[in-house]
């Protein structure tokens, strides 16, 4: 859950993956299988499921879906109620209220994407390194994670932000500089309980590279709770990227984006307050979403409960 | 043994606080521009080549990076923060006038966040798997979920605007923190609900309290002496965690109640690009959530004494 997501200094409350030995499945293969069998049974997760395939399709279809142009201003039509142009009215500039949440869809969903790619891109290669290589390249990996720990997430990603100015690509540079330190921390712990396994060792001794142990033994353990996390973690992402565009940092006008759509319906809180209802409603259902997944995933992925707290 | 842990921790901080001094000095290089230009165009100056070289000069900024940065350190181990572009007053002094704001609204979001999550953690642990847990997983659920903006937003609308029970925004009396303090705190609850229930059961399966109701207490004095003074350990390193959160959260949550903070003063400096008041804040505020974080774990070593033992058995 969102709120808790970053540990005290970054990580799921509890959802530490905690550094025991002997936890971790010897083979990736026979944890898939089982896991989406339980997977299966898990109803609510697989309501998250098809709520985000459902929104996935509408950011991509969003030119068929929505009716009107998202970003063209009628100020004839400006807030007007819903009608069969608009189904849900429109907006202080005669925007499409609908048109702006389907695009919306694809911009938030997008960015959250995008930010989660590059935190993967930083904190595996990172994170890997420290637990396989250790000595002073962990040490040194280590002691700049704790410095970055010492700020609240939030706060160094606004900081960030700010100094970068406004803009949606600063928002995701800000979010990933900041974001990828708890993955960091929790893949380098799975890579050390893993690299001193007998099947690491037999591949050691039979002559395999590093880089090959790290390609073929190393990065597949560390696949499944790192989907978990990250599932988990797209929920807190995404209110984190809309937060940021609703103080005016993120996306600019005239893009649709749910954070800024907020904000720009506030003035018109008495007389509309559809266009904050609406924006707000879309974010949580995504959130909430993305929360069940990652609750029914970390079950079904993990049930020794390594995750869990 | 504990004296040894506690030294040990606070040497530990040095590095790290050495770290964050880094960081944030490094951050005004984010900015896009000269420094020396921003400064001019906000006081109104035309930014001609030899003004901008004289200010840069008398800045050090032509200095190399390090002596610039020991320069700075030297100023921030002083107290001097420098000075606000907007203002012109010193930006330690403009944060420590708002900092009482801040206090007061993450203390009540805190008040908030334990009445709530204490009640509804046991209730959902004592009557597991019915009604009462399956709502308090559902409010978790939701309230986790929930944008804090958008939260702000609706309590205004439907508690201050539709029925007029409740300020809409500003600070004052209890009326108006009572709002801003339920948004920021009730994320925060729905995280501690789960975490409080997961920890009772936790403490229920335990030997002691087997022993205690076979002695035959009363229920009411198990869950009260026993139970919940266990299960509330975890808890309170959670204090820590959630200071953070909440510290993040005070920047939505006073920029929406228009309430006289450090959270919504940076979002001020953000927009008029008053560089020192933002650099200044993330110093403060990390320093804060180091403090505090260090406090937690020095009270968690006097609480629980297993922990004591196993760290003094560890070393």
């Amino acid at each position: 859950m969102n709120g808790g997501l970053r540990k005290k200094h970054g990580f799921p409350a509890g959802r530490i993956v905690r550094e025991k030995p002997g936890q971790h499945p010897e083979s990736a293969e026979g944890l898939v299988g089982p896991a989406l069998q339980r997977l299966k049974g898990d109803k609510l997760a697989l309501l998250g499921l098809a709520v985000i395939a459902v929104m996935v399709a509408v950011g991509f279809l969003a030119p068929y879906l929505a009716p009107n142009d998202p970003e063209k201003v009628v100020l004839t039509q400006k807030l007007a109620p819903p009608s069969a142009a608009y189904p849900l009215g429109t907006d202080h500039l005669g925007r499409c209220l609908l048109s702006r949440l389907i695009y919306g869809t694809r911009v938030s969903l997008s960015t959250a994407a995008i930010a989660l790619a590059t935190i993967m891109l930083i904190s595996i290669p990172v994170g890997t390194a420290a637990g396989y290589v250790g000595g002073w390249v962990d040490n040194l990996i280590m002691r700049i994670i704790d410095v970055l720990l010492a700020f609240p997430g939030l706060i160094l990603a606004l900081v960030i932000a700010g100094m970068l100015g406004p803009g949606l690509l600063n928002v995701m540079i800000a979010i990933a500089s900041v974001w990828w330190v708890g993955y960091a921390r929790v893949i380098r712990g799975i890579v050390l309980s893993i690299k001193e396994k007998e099947f690491v060792l037999a591949a050691r001794s039979s002559g395999t590279s590093h880089f090959g142990i790290i390609v073929r033994h190393i990065l597949p353990h560390v696949l499944s709770p790192v989907i978990v996390l990250a599932t988990l973690d797209m929920g807190s992402l995404i209110l984190a990227i809309a937060g940021l565009s609703f103080l005016g940092l993120g996306a600019q006008p005239p893009t649709p984006e749910w954070g800024a759509m907020l904000n720009d319906g506030r003035p018109y809180m008495q007389v509309a307050p559809q266009l904050m209802i609406y924006p707000g409603l879309a974010i949580m259902t995504v959130v909430l979403a993305f929360n069940l997944l990652g609750d029914g995933l970390r079950d079904a992925l993990d049930p020794q409960g390594t995750l869990r707290r | 043994m504990v004296k040894r842990y506690l030294c040990k921790r606070l040497l530990y901080l040095l590095p790290v606080m050495l770290g964050v001094s880094l960081i944030t000095f490094g951050l005004i290089n984010l900015a896009p521009g000269d420094p020396a230009e921003i400064i001019l165009r906000a006081g109104g100056v035309e930014p001609t080549r030899e003004a901008v070289e004289a200010l840069r000069e008398e800045l050090g900024l032509n200095d190399p990076v390090y002596v610039q940065y020991l320069r700075w350190l030297w100023n921030v181990l002083h107290f001097d923060l420098g000075t606000s572009f907007r203002t012109g007053m010193p930006v330690t002094q403009e944060l420590w006038a708002r900092f009482p704001a801040t206090l007061e609204l993450t203390l009540a979001a805190m008040v908030v966040m334990v009445l709530l999550a204490v009640p509804a953690g046991i209730l959902s642990a004592l009557y597991r798997h019915t009604f009462i847990d399956h709502f308090s997983r559902i409010c978790a659920l939701v309230g986790a979920s929930l944008p804090s903006f958008w939260k702000g937003l609706m309590l205004i609308y439907f508690l201050a605007v539709v029925w007029g029970i409740f300020p809409v925004m500003g600070r004052g009396g209890l009326r108006h923190l009572v709002l801003p303090a339920v948004t920021l705190g009730f994320g925060m609850a729905a995280v501690y609900t789960r975490i409080l229930r997961a920890s009772m059961l936790d403490v229920f399966g335990q030997e002691y309290i087997k022993v205690a109701r076979a002695k035959g207490l009363k229920e009411r004095w198990v869950i009260g002496r026993h139970a919940l003074k266990n299960a509330l350990l975890p808890v309170v390193t959670l204090f820590g965690m959630s200071l953070g959160h909440l510290l993040g959260g005070t920047v939505i949550v006073e920029t929406i109640f228009a309430w006289p903070g450090v959270g919504k003063f940076v979002v001020e400096a953000i927009f008029n690009r008053d560089y020192p008041v933002i650099q200044g804040y993330a110093l403060f505020v990390a320093i804060v959530f180091v403090l505090v974080n260090l406090l937690v774990d020095i009270s968690y070593v006097f609480l629980d004494p297993r922990i004591r033992l196993e760290r003094g058995a560890g070393e």
